[in-house]
């Protein structure tokens, strides 16, 4: 299971993690483990608690029970403020962009580049375009303009600027929720090959998707939450989607034919 | 080559777009004012061009510190009343013997702590809209002035405190009559500022996004909460401030002051091209609101039509001006 211990040491863990919300248990106990380098695939049904795994990951929730870890230390995080910080950035379902304002100032929201001037504190734009149009170059982003707003854009185009924004500033970890449900079918290889170049990069990536080509695309392993537990996790090479499909359900070691009954039922 | 060159093509074209967003408003001031000076003589004198300035100077300061709050997709009904207990209180205050200096501080302050309870309120009490909040300090303010003041007006106050509202630079040798008033030079400079912090500091840029999108800019760590606490602390200053020119222009402190001039500001800075919704518009944009509402009053008194028919109109254009609004909308989802 952990042949990993072996080389580098994961860059992020979470160790027992439990969130409660009044009664409602959303993670009772779970682990995580995420490598340099790696794409990490999450899965699991409505309700069984990814994106609250997520949230804890990237700062927007304190954990109830358990710690979070990064680079082997336990990090204590208050807002998404401290995990941007660290390195560790999260990609939105719903992108939180804002769409009034053109890309490049998208980009460095709340970490604009400054020029200060008799103690203002005032805004390099001609950098931060710069710097933007660099950065999307490098990521092989193509817009007609840094200037344009993002309301003006394709979904797979604000998909993209999302994950630029992600990327921007030397992250480690990259969190995306579901970053492929909201696109046409053309635009979702352009966002996967996006992942890949990430991972060329050497910036771990774990991805939260319902899309089974998705994970088997993209990812090195995938892991299943089932009713905010630890459920199975694999490697890619080792697991098959209908495997997989019968984790999100609850159900181990489908065959083919298992799983499709299973759908059926 | 060829694709720096479309690149640079695409360019010009998104600044020429986003110029003519921005101040096309302006050509319609200058229409007016065109239109104007052909309808009536005594436009176009320099003595009635600088009272328009120095009438509208307290409605620019207004609708500035509106301006701000509409941007972060707020609303400030509070500034009416905010003038008015900033003009008894620095009346109250001269009254007590302060010195003219300490007097001039006074308006200001008290709609900044007026403007800083808003924000503390709205982010602290979680309330669902700052509709209700200042709704409440609406109240709250007009009722602490007509306390203060004891209902009835303050007069006699210092010349030095009146100077900012009512000093003007002679221009007589241009035209008898004629001076700048310093009051213009008050909202030059709040313009200005604003400017300046709305799109030269992140601060500015983190007022829009809120506006554009308050989720974004909380997962990008914007502290949204501090910055609007700042964003109706500076609304409420501007207030203040203009409490302070009323009290110059009129040479009183009189407790009825602003009584809906919260709903002018609001009209000023939606004919001027800011979206209620919020992550939009611009400083010459509001700037340019409070000047057509001047126009229209002034022209339409100079041709002798009744304040009851100005007022009609000035309903038409708000709704007007906000169906533009709602069609750009439109337009910009059509992807």
């Amino acid at each position: 299971m952990h042949a990993s211990t072996t080389s580098a040491p994961p860059i992020l863990q979470a160790r027992d993690v439990s969130k409660f919300f009044g009664a409602i248990t959303a993670l009772r106990g779970v682990n995580l483990q995420l490598m340099p380098g790696e794409v990490l695939g999450v899965v699991g049904d409505n309700g069984a608690g990814k994106s609250t795994l997520m949230k804890v990951l990237s700062g927007l929730f304190a954990p109830s029970e358990g710690e979070i870890v990064f680079e082997g230390r336990t990090i204590q995080m208050q807002s998404p403020r401290d995990s941007r910080r660290i390195g560790i950035e999260m990609v939105y379902q719903d992108l939180a962009l804002a769409g009034n304002m053109p890309i490049h100032e998208n980009i460095f929201l709340g970490r604009e580049v400054q020029k200060p001037l008799l103690g203002l504190p005032l805004l390099n734009k001609k950098a931060q375009r710069e710097m933007a149009q660099e950065h999307l170059n490098r990521l092989k982003i193509h817009v007609k303009s840094v200037d344009q707003n993002v309301e003006d854009l394709s979904g797979g185009q604000r998909q993209a600027v999302a994950i630029a924004r992600a990327t921007a500033f030397d992250a480690k970890v990259v969190i995306m929720d579901e970053p492929t449900a909201a696109l046409a079918i053309k635009e979702v290889g352009k966002v996967l090959d996006l992942i890949h170049i990430l991972k060329e990069q050497k910036v771990a990536v774990i991805i939260i998707s319902h899309r089974m080509d998705d994970i088997f695309y993209a990812c090195d392993r995938v892991m299943a939450l089932y009713q905010g537990t630890n459920f199975a996790e694999s490697s890619i090479a080792n697991t098959s989607r209908n495997e997989v499909i019968g984790w999100i359900m609850g159900t181990k070691g489908n065959t083919t034919a298992l799983a499709h009954d299973g759908m059926v039922q | 080559m060829t694709t720096a060159a479309t690149t640079s093509a695409t360019d010009s074209g998104l600044r020429q777009t986003r110029l003519l967003e921005t101040y096309g408003i302006w050509l319609v001031v200058l229409v007016m004012m065109i239109a104007l000076s052909f309808l009536s003589e005594t436009f176009f004198s320099l003595l009635n061009l600088t009272n328009i300035l120095k009438q509208n100077a307290t409605a620019s300061l207004l609708a500035l510190g509106m301006f701000l709050v509409i941007v972060t997709a707020g609303i400030d009904l509070s500034v009416g009343s905010i003038l008015a207990l900033a003009m008894v209180s620095s009346a109250v205050a001269a009254q007590a013997g302060l010195p003219w200096w300490a007097v001039l501080l006074v308006g200001p302050l008290v709609g900044m702590v007026c403007g800083a309870l808003n924000g503390l309120g709205l982010t602290i009490l979680r309330l669902p809209h700052p509709f209700i909040m200042t709704l409440g300090m609406l109240n709250i303010a007009r009722g602490a002035t007509n306390l203060v003041s004891g209902g009835v007006p303050i007069a006699g106050i210092d010349p030095q405190v009146r100077y900012l509202g009512q000093a003007e630079f002679d221009l007589s040798f241009i035209q008898d009559g004629a001076g700048l008033p310093v009051s213009l030079l008050v909202v030059a400079a709040c313009v200005i500022g604003l400017w300046v912090m709305l799109n030269a500091t992140p601060m500015g840029r983190h007022i829009y996004a809120i506006g554009g999108n308050p989720q974004s800019a909380r997962v990008s760590g914007i502290n949204v909460d501090r910055v609007l606490v700042w964003v109706y602390t500076i609304c409420g200053g501007l207030a203040g401030l203009a409490g302070l020119l009323l009290i110059g222009r009129t040479g009183s402190a009189f407790p009825n002051a602003g009584l809906g001039a919260e709903l002018d500001a609001i009209a000023a800075v939606i004919i001027g091209g800011a979206s209620f919704f919020g992550g939009r518009g611009t400083v010459a944009g509001c700037i340019a609101g409070v000047i057509i509402m001047g126009l229209l009053r002034n022209g339409l008194n100079l041709m002798d039509v009744s304040v009851f028919w100005q007022q009609i109109l000035i309903g038409f254009i708000i709704v007007g001006a906000v169906y533009f609004d709602v069609v750009r909308r439109r337009a910009s989802f059509r992807i």
